[in-house]
């Protein structure tokens, strides 16, 4: 147990990005109707990715959002050691995992070069404000030993050398200087496999350049969607996101058309929409990129209100211009 | 040797296409609907035939854990709630599923909560496993996309919804009441059993928390039957495991293996061997931190399955082998194993809160060599009124640790006394 308690030096205010906002009910869809205190976590956590911290405006914004009292949410903000309570360095904050596995591996020297190179002390922010760090408990990754974590990514396989060459280059990316260092094994192993060879698995070789972690923090891999699937988390998503919204008047939607002989332009083509949203489209009438392409803001604001579990994909993706340009590509062939 | 087709995880290190396409190349979703034809109780019943233990620590046959679930849907939904709180110390397998291997689990959590009769299943991932988590939702987005998942979800006439959902750093919360807790929002304080979640759970409705190991080999199980999955261990031990391998091992991994393998076998096939020779073994934590260490002599003849280190009162845990050499200071090891539990305590029991702290502070005396030999009973005693004292299984398993070192390791801590006592080290040391 540890006792955790908020900042002494509050900000005055919080709130959610817009696309925080529609993420969070996304979230909060996940749950039946009654239970959105589930989404407490994950709501908490988004705002500590948002903001760098939890603060006390954050948690009392989202306890009216999920109709909490504001004390359950402290308690859940403080029990829980990932939330941190006071700002961390802008632009690093380093987690060491320092438990058993980690600590026979060497765990003890990175706390070593932290203390030298950011701060004495955990929790102390460095000198240009830049960095902190904190030692913490078993992170997963023992076979990778010795690990840390940095924002969303782990960085394993490391000592003393190698983290701070990581520190170095974590520093110079921050000065613009040089790419961000790519999280994974600094020993060039590509996932958990026995270093310098396969002991099992030999068939499954070569197909990928990185493994799933990495791939995604290099965006090498797609990202998962704000609006999970499900046809109940739609549902109740388009429940809250049309909460306390204008609904678009009938004038505002854009003309539709019968399905054309030839089934229309392959609207899968504009990056973002797949089968699913093929389908809805189509349902409302819409089978060609000219179609979309002259849509006007209050059409797509039409649309968007229709487009259950996919809101704000319109103007995420901006499916006007790209529309735009296959129409433009189509007519050119024909 | 377990043979590479006889391996469940087919790309556990992910090298592999990772797209459900891939997933389904390696036979992943191959006539999921007709599984789910069976039934529910065939399939329960072929998981009980199959000896399937639970992979999450405990051991409990998932098969009979299944049949606790009520015969019928009343009032109340059911629920499947999958364990990803993965943070025994030693323990980094399920990380390998999640995000090299998804659909597995995916499929796996449809077939379980069909035969459990849940339409909807929430994954709870620890929140550290960040990039995990992105990586299993794709997978999960990429199911629903194909119909795998959602309404008649593959096919099979059964409508189902896996939501993933997460934690944000609490131990605590792999204990399945914990989680249900922090799944309903709140702090992650285990509830008093009974009633167990197969009568009251999340949300108060029937609910089972498994394992992610567990669940994502239910669809191969079913698939080559329960008497392949019965050829792999010695009986009551059935299968092929995954072991996470850390520590002072010359190539530390992840890799499955087949159930009652012998521990030496494990290390020196997959790991490269002991860091300086077997020879150079001090000791080994079998199952994760919550189990006893084994000296090197037990280890030469460790086998790796529940039963043999239930005998050696150890336990096969989650199956994370954490190895150390001669140079291990292995009194330190345990303590800070120790200083973990004190950490991760909810504060809800007395005995745990009280006692880790306490446990931890003596262990600390004791890897300085700064108390009195009595004090190493006196732990002992402590430890022995933390363990059963407890809501949940933390307050045990901060006590076991402290115990196996006491067992094995009496003599290292007694040296380590006198040595400070005396201002030099005793006889038996200086002899090394």
């Amino acid at each position: 147990m540890s006792t955790r308690r908020l900042a002494a030096e509050q900000p005055e205010h919080f709130a959610f990005s817009p696309e925080n906002l529609h993420w969070a009910k996304g979230q909060i869809a996940k749950f039946p109707d009654g239970r959105q205190a589930s989404a407490v976590i994950p709501l908490l956590w988004r705002a500590q990715e948002q903001e760098g911290w939890v603060s006390k405006p954050a948690i009392e914004t989202i306890s009216h959002m999920l109709d909490m009292p504001e004390i359950r949410v402290l308690e859940v903000a403080t029990f829980y050691f990932m939330f941190k309570l006071a700002p961390v360095g802008s632009v690093a904050h380093f987690e060491i995992c320092g438990t058993t596995p980690c600590m026979l591996c060497g765990s003890e020297e990175l706390v070593e070069v932290c203390k030298r190179r950011i701060s004495p002390k955990p929790f102390a922010v460095s000198a240009d404000g830049k960095f902190s760090w904190e030692e913490v408990e078993c992170l997963g990754a023992c076979s990778n030993a010795p690990m840390i974590q940095i924002g969303k990514d782990y960085y394993e396989d490391l000592d003393a050398a190698r983290f701070e060459a990581l520190l170095d280059g974590m520093a110079a990316w921050s000065e613009g200087r040089g790419e961000k260092p790519r999280p994974g094994s600094a020993k060039g192993r590509f996932a958990s496999e026995p270093l310098g060879g396969l002991t099992s698995l030999y068939d499954q070789q070569g197909g990928n350049a990185e493994n799933a972690s990495v791939a995604l923090a290099t965006g090498a891999s797609p990202e998962p969607r704000a609006i999970p699937g499900g046809v109940a988390v739609m549902e109740r998503a388009q429940r809250l996101l049309s909460e306390g919204e204008e609904p678009a008047p009938d004038s505002d939607r854009p003309q539709g058309i019968e399905r054309p002989t030839d089934g229309g332009d392959d609207l899968k083509r504009i990056k973002g929409v797949g089968p699913q949203l093929e389908a809805l489209l189509n349902d409302l009438g819409y089978y060609t990129f000219a179609q979309i392409a002259g849509w006007s803001r209050d059409n797509v604001r039409w649309v968007d209100q229709h487009l259950a579990g996919f809101r704000g994909r319109i103007d995420r993706d901006d499916w006007v211009a790209q529309a735009k340009a296959l129409a433009a590509a189509t007519s050119l062939k024909s | 040797m377990l043979q590479d087709s006889d391996r469940i995880f087919q790309n556990l290190y992910g090298m592999a296409d990772r797209s459900l396409a891939g997933a389904k190349s390696r036979g992943c979703w191959d006539g999921t609907a007709a599984l789910i034809q069976r039934g529910h109780d065939a399939i329960i019943e072929e998981i009980k035939e199959s000896g399937l233990r639970g992979r999450g620590g405990a051991g409990f046959p998932t098969g009979l854990k299944w049949s606790f679930m009520p015969k019928e849907v009343k009032d109340r939904p059911h629920y499947l709630v999958v364990n990803a709180d993965e943070s025994e110390p030693g323990t980094c397998k399920d990380r390998e599923i999640m995000r090299h291997d998804p659909h597995t689990l995916i499929e796996g959590c449809l077939i379980a909560s069909f035969a459990m009769r849940a339409n909807a299943c929430y994954i709870y991932i620890r929140g550290e496993y960040i990039r995990e988590r992105e990586a299993l939702q794709v997978a999960i987005d990429e199911a629903y996309d194909a119909g795998l998942l959602g309404k008649n979800a593959a096919g099979s006439g059964w409508d189902f919804d896996l939501y993933l959902t997460h934690g944000a750093g609490a131990y605590i919360c792999g204990e399945e009441t914990a989680l249900i807790e922090s799944l309903e929002g709140k702090k992650g304080m285990p509830r008093l059993k009974p009633p167990f979640p197969a009568g009251v759970g999340l949300y108060g409705c029937p609910s089972t928390v498994n394992n992610v190991e567990s669940i994502a080999v239910v669809p191969t199980i079913l698939r080559r039957g329960a008497s392949w999955f019965k050829s792999f261990g010695r009986p009551n031990n059935a299968g092929t495991k995954l072991f996470a391998v850390s520590g002072h091992v010359e190539k530390p991994c992840v890799v499955e293996e087949a159930m009652s393998i012998t521990l030496k076998e494990l290390i020196d096939k997959h790991c490269g061997g002991v860091r300086g020779g077997w020879g150079n073994l001090k000791a080994v934590i079998p199952g994760g931190s919550s189990v006893q260490c084994l000296p090197k002599a037990i280890c030469d003849e460790t086998i790796m399955d529940f039963d043999y280190l239930r005998e050696q009162k150890s336990g096969l845990g989650t199956a994370a082998v954490i190895v150390m050499d001669q140079s291990t200071d292995v009194v330190k090891a345990i303590w800070r194993l120790a200083k973990f539990y004190k950490h991760e305590s909810c504060g809800q029991c007395t005995p745990c809160r009280e006692g880790t702290g306490w446990m931890m502070r003596v262990m600390d005396r004791l890897v300085r060599g700064d108390a009195e030999i009595e004090e190493i009973d006196m732990l002992y005693d402590v430890s022995k009124q933390v363990e059963g004292h407890t809501i949940c299984a933390l307050g045990d398993a901060a006590a076991w640790p402290i115990q196996g070192l006491i067992r094995h390791f009496r003599d290292e801590i007694e040296d380590r006394i006198k040595a400070k006592k005396a201002g030099r080290v005793s006889a038996s040391v200086a002899a090394e």
